[in-house]
C-alpha cells in the first residue's frame, strides 16, 4: 500500500500528512448557502452554509439522522431521485448553480462522486465495474479505457492484486477491495469532489485503515467530503470539520473549522460534548 | 415418537404428490408410446385425428405461441419495469395496475377465449386466425409474466441503483447493464409459467385460432393448437383415444423442452452479462 511508486502527486500538501493540519489552499469548492432539505413535510437539514475548500478534508461528524447523509446526496442532486425530497438554498459548483434545474445532472455527477457506506460494486467483472461508466460517459476506444482502468487501480493501490484477475467477478473480492473497487470507479470518471458516506464503517479494522491511507492520499489531487462516526478517524484525516446536531428534530450545523481547533477548543458546548464523546 | 410421525407424515405428503405425477405421466408414456413415432410427427392427421399424424397441429402450436411471445415479451417487459421502476411505492395508479393484474391473473381462460374472439376476431376483423390467438394467449400471459418480473425488478439490491445513478448512468444504462440481467432469473421463471399456461390452453383457443386441422399458410390462416386437438380427440372422435394419448405425450414433452430452452437461454445471457462470486 505504501509502495512509494503509486504514491499520487500531491498537489497542495505540504510534507508529512498529520492530525488535521491546516495544508491546503482556502479556495471555496463548493459554496454553500442555506441549504435545507426536506422529504415531504419533514425538515431534515435546516439552513446550512459552508464552504468546501479545494483539495481539503472535510470532514462531517454529528450523531445518526442530523441530516450529514441528506446534506452529502444534495451535493451530487441523489436527493433528485428520493420521492418528495425538496432541496433549497444555493450550492455554487465550478462556476455553476449546482441546485439549478437546468443543470446536467448525469454530468454533474460525473465531476462529484460518490462513494456509498457499504461497498457497492455491479455483479460484473472488475474490468466491467470500471469500463461501464466509462463507456456511459462515451469513452470507447480500448486503448484509453484499458490506460484509464490501470491508472485508477494503481490510484487505489489495487492494481497489484487484481491484474491477473480483472475478468473475475468484483463481488469475489473481500470488503476492503470492493471498496477501493468503488473508489476507483468513482476516480475513473475523473471527478475533482468525492463525497464519501461512512466509506470506512462496514469494513474491518485492517481494511478500514487501508481505506483510511487511500482517503489520505486523494488529499491535494481531489475535494473530498467525508460523513464519518469515527472522531478519531475525522481528526486523523481531515482539514476541516463540520459538526451537525439535531434541534428540535431538525439537523442543523452548529460548527464548522479548522479541523484541529474544533476538536480541541471548540466554540459551541455541543461541540464540546460531542467530541469529548459525553453526548450523542 | 411424535417428530416421527410427523417425519412420516411430511413425506407421505411429498410422495403422494410426486406419486399423483408419476402415475400420470407413466400411464401417458404407456398409452402414447405405441402410437408415437416419427412418421407421426410428420404427417397430417388422417380421418379427424384417429389415423396420420399432427404435423400442421404442431406447426400451428409452434405459430400461435411465437406470435403470443413475440407480443407479450416486450409489452410484458415494459409494463414492469414501469411498474418496478418507475411508479413510487403506494402510488395510486401503479397499485391500480397491479391490483387489475391480479386479478386477470385469476380469470378463467375461456373468457379470455371470449374476449379474443369479441376483440381480435371480430373487433379487429383478424377472424379466426393463428394471429387472433396468439394475441390472445399473449393477454392471459401477460399478468403473470408482468407480476413476476417486476417482482424480480424490484428484488434488485438497491445499492446498485444508488451506484449507477452515483455514476452519472442513464435510467436506461442502468437497467440495461445492471437490473435487467440481475433480474434474468426471475423473468425466465415468469415467462415459462407463462409458455407453459399458454402451450396447454384450450378454452382461449377454440374461439380465437379455431380447429382447422391443415397446414396452415400465413398468421391469418385458422390452426389447430396441440391441446386443442387433444380434447377433440378424446371428447368428439371415437376410437380417438391412442391419438390423443401420444398428442399429449408430445405436448409435455414439448413443454419441457420449451422450458429447459428458454432457462438456458437465460443462464447463457446472465454469465455474459452478470458475473456473482
Amino acid at each position: 500500500m505504501t509502495n512509494p511508486e503509486y504514491e499520487l502527486p500531491a498537489t497542495y500538501t505540504v510534507g508529512e500528512v498529520e492530525a488535521g493540519p491546516p495544508c491546503c489552499e482556502p479556495v471555496p469548492h463548493l459554496s454553500i448557502a442555506n441549504l435545507s432539505v426536506a422529504y415531504g413535510s419533514t425538515l431534515v437539514l435546516d439552513k446550512v452554509s459552508l464552504d468546501i475548500y479545494q483539495g481539503c478534508i472535510t470532514a462531517l461528524i454529528g450523531p445518526s439522522g442530523c441530516g450529514k447523509t441528506s446534506f452529502l446526496s444534495a451535493l451530487n442532486r441523489l436527493t433528485d431521485l428520493i420521492p418528495g425530497a425538496q432541496v433549497s438554498g444555493r450550492i455554487q459548483f465550478e462556476n455553476s448553480e449546482l441546485l439549478d434545474p437546468q443543470l446536467d445532472v448525469l454530468a454533474l455527477r460525473r465531476r462529484i462522486g460518490m462513494i456509498f457506506q457499504k461497498p457497492n460494486p455491479f455483479p460484473l467483472s472488475i474490468r466491467r465495474n470500471l469500463e461501464l461508466p466509462l463507456r456511459e460517459h462515451g469513452v470507447r476506444r480500448r486503448k484509453v479505457l484499458e490506460e484509464r482502468i490501470e491508472t485508477v487501480l494503481r490510484d487505489v493501490g489495487l492494481w497489484d492484486e487484481v491484474r491477473d484477475r480483472l475478468d473475475k467477478p468484483a463481488l469475489a473480492l473481500s470488503g476492503g477491495q470492493q471498496q477501493r473497487l468503488c473508489i476507483a470507479r468513482a476516480l475513473v470518471l475523473e471527478p475533482s469532489v468525492l463525497l464519501m458516506d461512512e466509506p470506512c464503517s462496514a469494513l474491518d479494522p485492517i481494511a478500514s485503515g487501508v481505506v483510511e491511507e487511500l482517503i489520505q492520499r486523494l488529499r491535494g489531487r481531489y475535494t473530498v467530503v467525508i460523513v464519518t462516526h469515527n472522531l478519531s478517524q475525522a481528526r486523523r484525516i481531515a482539514n476541516y470539520a463540520a459538526f451537525f446536531w439535531m434541534q428540535e428534530s431538525v439537523g442543523k450545523l452548529i460548527e464548522f473549522g479548522h479541523c484541529q481547533p474544533l476538536f480541541e477548543a471548540p466554540v459551541d458546548p455541543l461541540t464540546l460534548a460531542y467530541v469529548s464523546g459525553l453526548r450523542g | 415418537m411424535a417428530d416421527r410421525a410427523f417425519t412420516l407424515a411430511i413425506w407421505g405428503a411429498a410422495a403422494l404428490v410426486a406419486s399423483a405425477f408419476l402415475w400420470l405421466l407413466g400411464d401417458l408414456v404407456w398409452h402414447g408410446m405405441a402410437h408415437l413415432s416419427w412418421s407421426f410427427l410428420v404427417s397430417a392427421p388422417v380421418s379427424a385425428g384417429r389415423e396420420g399424424g399432427i404435423a400442421p397441429i404442431l406447426v400451428s402450436t409452434l405459430l400461435i405461441l411465437a406470435v403470443a411471445l413475440a407480443a407479450a415479451i416486450p409489452l410484458g417487459l415494459g409494463a414492469a419495469v414501469w411498474l418496478a421502476e418507475y411508479t413510487r411505492r403506494g402510488d395510486a395508479l401503479g397499485q391500480g395496475v397491479r391490483l387489475s393484474l391480479d386479478v386477470l391473473a385469476g380469470v378463467p381462460s375461456i373468457v379470455f377465449g371470449l374476449f379474443g374472439n369479441a376483440f381480435f376476431s371480430v373487433f379487429l376483423g383478424l377472424g379466426f386466425s393463428i394471429l387472433s390467438g396468439g394475441l390472445t394467449l399473449a393477454c392471459m400471459i401477460l399478468p403473470i409474466f408482468i407480476r413476476t418480473s417486476e417482482a424480480g425488478i424490484s428484488a434488485v439490491n438497491d445499492a446498485w441503483r444508488h451506484g449507477a445513478h452515483a455514476l452519472g448512468m442513464t435510467r436506461a444504462a442502468a437497467l440495461w447493464h445492471i437490473l435487467l440481467p440481475s433480474a434474468a432469473p426471475a423473468i425466465a421463471a415468469g415467462l415459462m409459467l407463462g409458455i407453459g399456461r399458454a402451450t396447454a390452453e384450450t378454452a382461449a383457443l377454440i374461439f380465437t385460432s379455431g380447429y382447422v386441422d391443415r397446414m396452415p399458410e400465413s398468421l391469418s390462416d385458422s390452426g389447430r393448437a396441440l391441446a386443442v386437438h387433444i380434447y377433440e380427440l378424446s371428447m368428439n372422435v371415437t376410437g380417438g383415444d391412442s391419438a390423443a394419448y401420444a398428442s399429449a405425450l408430445v405436448l409435455i414433452v414439448l413443454i419441457v423442452a420449451i422450458n429447459a430452452g428458454a432457462l438456458t437461454l437465460s443462464d447463457r445471457w446472465l454469465a455474459r452479462r452478470i458475473t456473482l462470486s
